[in-house]
């Protein structure tokens, strides 16, 4: 049995008065692919950003690692392995790739940066052959392999996607998920935040659904993939 | 594809610092003899404290992105501090003495930085340009009721005039350096990261709350640098110098010249300052001209009349060693 690498029990994150997770609880064990599915407004991306410390839950405990990440700041949960790519392809648009790159590698000694970047460009061929392009030029696809790319330059041992497939064309869908395994498959434990149930299941070790603030299911991908509630809510079968 | 060719960066500081030389020794010189009018000589002094707070105000609003209304709250703070300070210390060594009153200038207007750059954290665009614009007013409502220290309304006089050419300078050339070099290192790429996409910094693991704090501070301790060449300029402070059209004054500067321009803050400091002066008959419509300057450049260049391009005199010579090469896709600057 592998390690857990995070843990997260009982946390309620509220925005003002919005109650929006509520009692969430679940865990990811080194080297696997763990998916959080749920209709848009379910509170997938508040989980993640709790996790990365943007937000704050009012209870519980999230640990990674076996340190606590309840009070730790955001820029020291990057240097403790957690890469966070946000929600709808967050690039700094005025920067070039490589700038870009460099950013992502923000908590990194100076030292590793070259070799760190040749290996991103070597997964993303198309992010070397634009290294000197201004980001905001890229195309959507372009744009979240290089929001990806800049989470890899820190290290990550776990890495927190949200939507990563969103407004893609399908054949970018497939690409970016092919990624995602090859990273896995390399060592990277990744938590996948997806409304596209159906590929988020097809490569996921585990599944939790989240429907308004609560976990409702949990199971293997195959379980929850073949599951009537899942099918008829998200399947579209 | 040719090797771009590159200065050193040693090389390149030298090449600055001894056109920083010339400057100064030919500024001392022109301004020391009878070869320049009073009137002349004071607007160059004014340029340059004028240069200086609006490339302080850029590090707020062009480099992190907010719009902060208050920028004259912290040149009072420095002005008041410095005045007091050299007014205290007549007897000490004069070089001593303004060293030192500027320096606490900067360090206690970089307080009051620290203390609006924490609301400025939760607080953005409308939001922070109002609590900024209340402090700017604080400040000044502050000094006329602390009369006892300040000289109130009436103004606080017969501070020592210690703004020669070379003090202020001086210090012009040690603010652009200061900021460049902060500018280019780690530091001022997280502060642009925070302006380029506040989300995706933090995902970065930039700590948003230090560098904007930071950059608050910066921006006020420099500020505060510029109040005290004032006050050493003028000879005498009134609170009403302080007001909210002085700061509006500082920031169509920054704007006009472009947000995140130190070139384009240098440019438009000294043009919006010398105008009025040059054009005696024009001063009365500082405001319009002002306004209309603003409309102009909105519509035509809304990112103001350099954008984010930044000068070099090193980078010129690069550009120019490299004539021979195609001009490639390569944009050197941001
Ligand atoms: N900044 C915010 N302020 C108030 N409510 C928010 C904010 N962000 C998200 N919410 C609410 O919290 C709930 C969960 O949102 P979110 O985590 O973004 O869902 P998902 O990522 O699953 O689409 C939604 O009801 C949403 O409206
Ligand atoms: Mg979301």
């Amino acid at each position: 049995m592998a390690d857990t690498i995070l843990k997260v029990e009982g946390i309620n994150v509220y925005y003002g008065n919005i109650h929006a997770i509520k009692d969430v609880s679940f865990e990811v064990k080194e080297g696997e692919i763990v998916t959080l599915i749920g209709a848009n407004g379910a509170g997938k991306s508040t989980v993640l950003k709790t996790i990365s410390g943007m937000l704050r839950s009012k209870t519980g405990s999230i640990e990674f690692m076996g340190s606590s990440l309840m009070r730790m700041a955001p820029n020291n949960i990057v240097k403790n392995g957690i890469a966070h790519v946000p929600e709808g392809r967050r690039v700094f648009a005025h920067l070039t790739v490589e700038e870009n790159l460099e950013m992502g590698a923000y908590t990194q000694p100076r030292s590793g940066i070259r070799d760190d970047m040749e290996q991103v460009f070597s997964r993303f061929e198309r992010l070397r052959e634009r290294r000197r392009q201004i980001a905001g030029t890229l195309s959507g696809g372009e744009q979240q392999m290089l929001a990806m790319g800049r989470g890899l330059m820190s290290r990550p041992k776990l890495m927190m996607l949200d939507e990563p497939s969103m407004g893609l064309a399908p054949i970018l869908v497939d690409q970016i998920f092919e990624i995602i395994k090859e990273l896995n498959d390399n060592g990277t434990t990744i938590l996948l935040v997806e409304q596209n149930a159906q590929m988020a299941l097809s490569i996921a070790d585990r599944g939790y659904v989240l429907e308004t603030g609560y976990i409702t299911m949990s199971g293997t991908g195959e379980e929850l993939a073949s599951s009537d509630d899942i099918r008829k809510a998200y399947l579209g079968a | 594809m040719n090797e771009y060719k590159r200065i050193s960066p040693s090389k390149r500081f030298l090449i600055n610092i001894v056109l920083v030389i010339i400057f100064i020794v030919v500024g001392t010189l022109l301004t020391g003899g009878d070869s320049l009018s009073r009137a002349s000589r004071a607007l160059i002094l004014q340029i340059g404290i004028y240069v200086i707070l609006a490339v302080s105000l850029n590090i707020a609003t062009g480099y992190l992105g907010q719009l902060p209304l208050g920028h004259a709250g912290f040149m009072a703070v420095g002005a008041y501090s410095a005045a007091l300070f050299w007014k205290a210390t007549l007897n000490m060594p004069t070089p001593v003495s303004i060293v030192l009153g500027l320096i606490i200038a900067g360090l206690i207007a970089a307080v009051f930085g620290i203390i609006i750059g924490i609301p400025a954290l939760r607080l953005k665009g409308d939001y922070l340009a109002i609590i900024t614009l209340g402090f700017g007013e604080i400040i000044r409502i502050a000094i006329i009721n602390l009369s006892g220290i300040t000289g109130g309304t009436p103004g606080l006089l017969n501070v020592p005039k210690y703004s020669s050419f070379l003090v202020v300078f001086l210090c012009v050339a040690a603010t652009i350096a200061a900021i460049h070099f902060i500018m280019h290192s780690r530091h001022g790429r997280a502060i642009l990261s925070i302006r380029e996409n506040e989300i995706a910094a933090d995902s970065c693991g930039v700590n948003l709350t230090y560098y904007k704090v930071l950059a608050f501070a910066m921006s006020a301790f420099f500020a505060g640098i510029a109040g005290a060449l004032y006050a050493g300029f003028q000879g005498s402070l009134f609170p009403k110098s302080f007001d909210f059209m002085a700061s509006i004054n500082i920031l169509v500067m920054v704007v006009l010249g472009g947000m995140g321009s130190m070139l384009g803050s240098v440019i438009a400091a000294t043009v919006l300052t010398a105008l009025p002066l040059v054009l005696q008959a024009l001063a009365a419509y500082r405001m319009v001209i002002y306004s209309i300057l603003l409309i102009i450049v909105m519509i035509f260049k809304p990112s103001g009349l350099l954008g984010r391009y930044d000068f070099s005199l090193p980078g010129l010579i690069e550009k120019w060693m490299n004539r021979k090469n195609k001009p490639g896709k390569e944009v050197a600057n941001e």
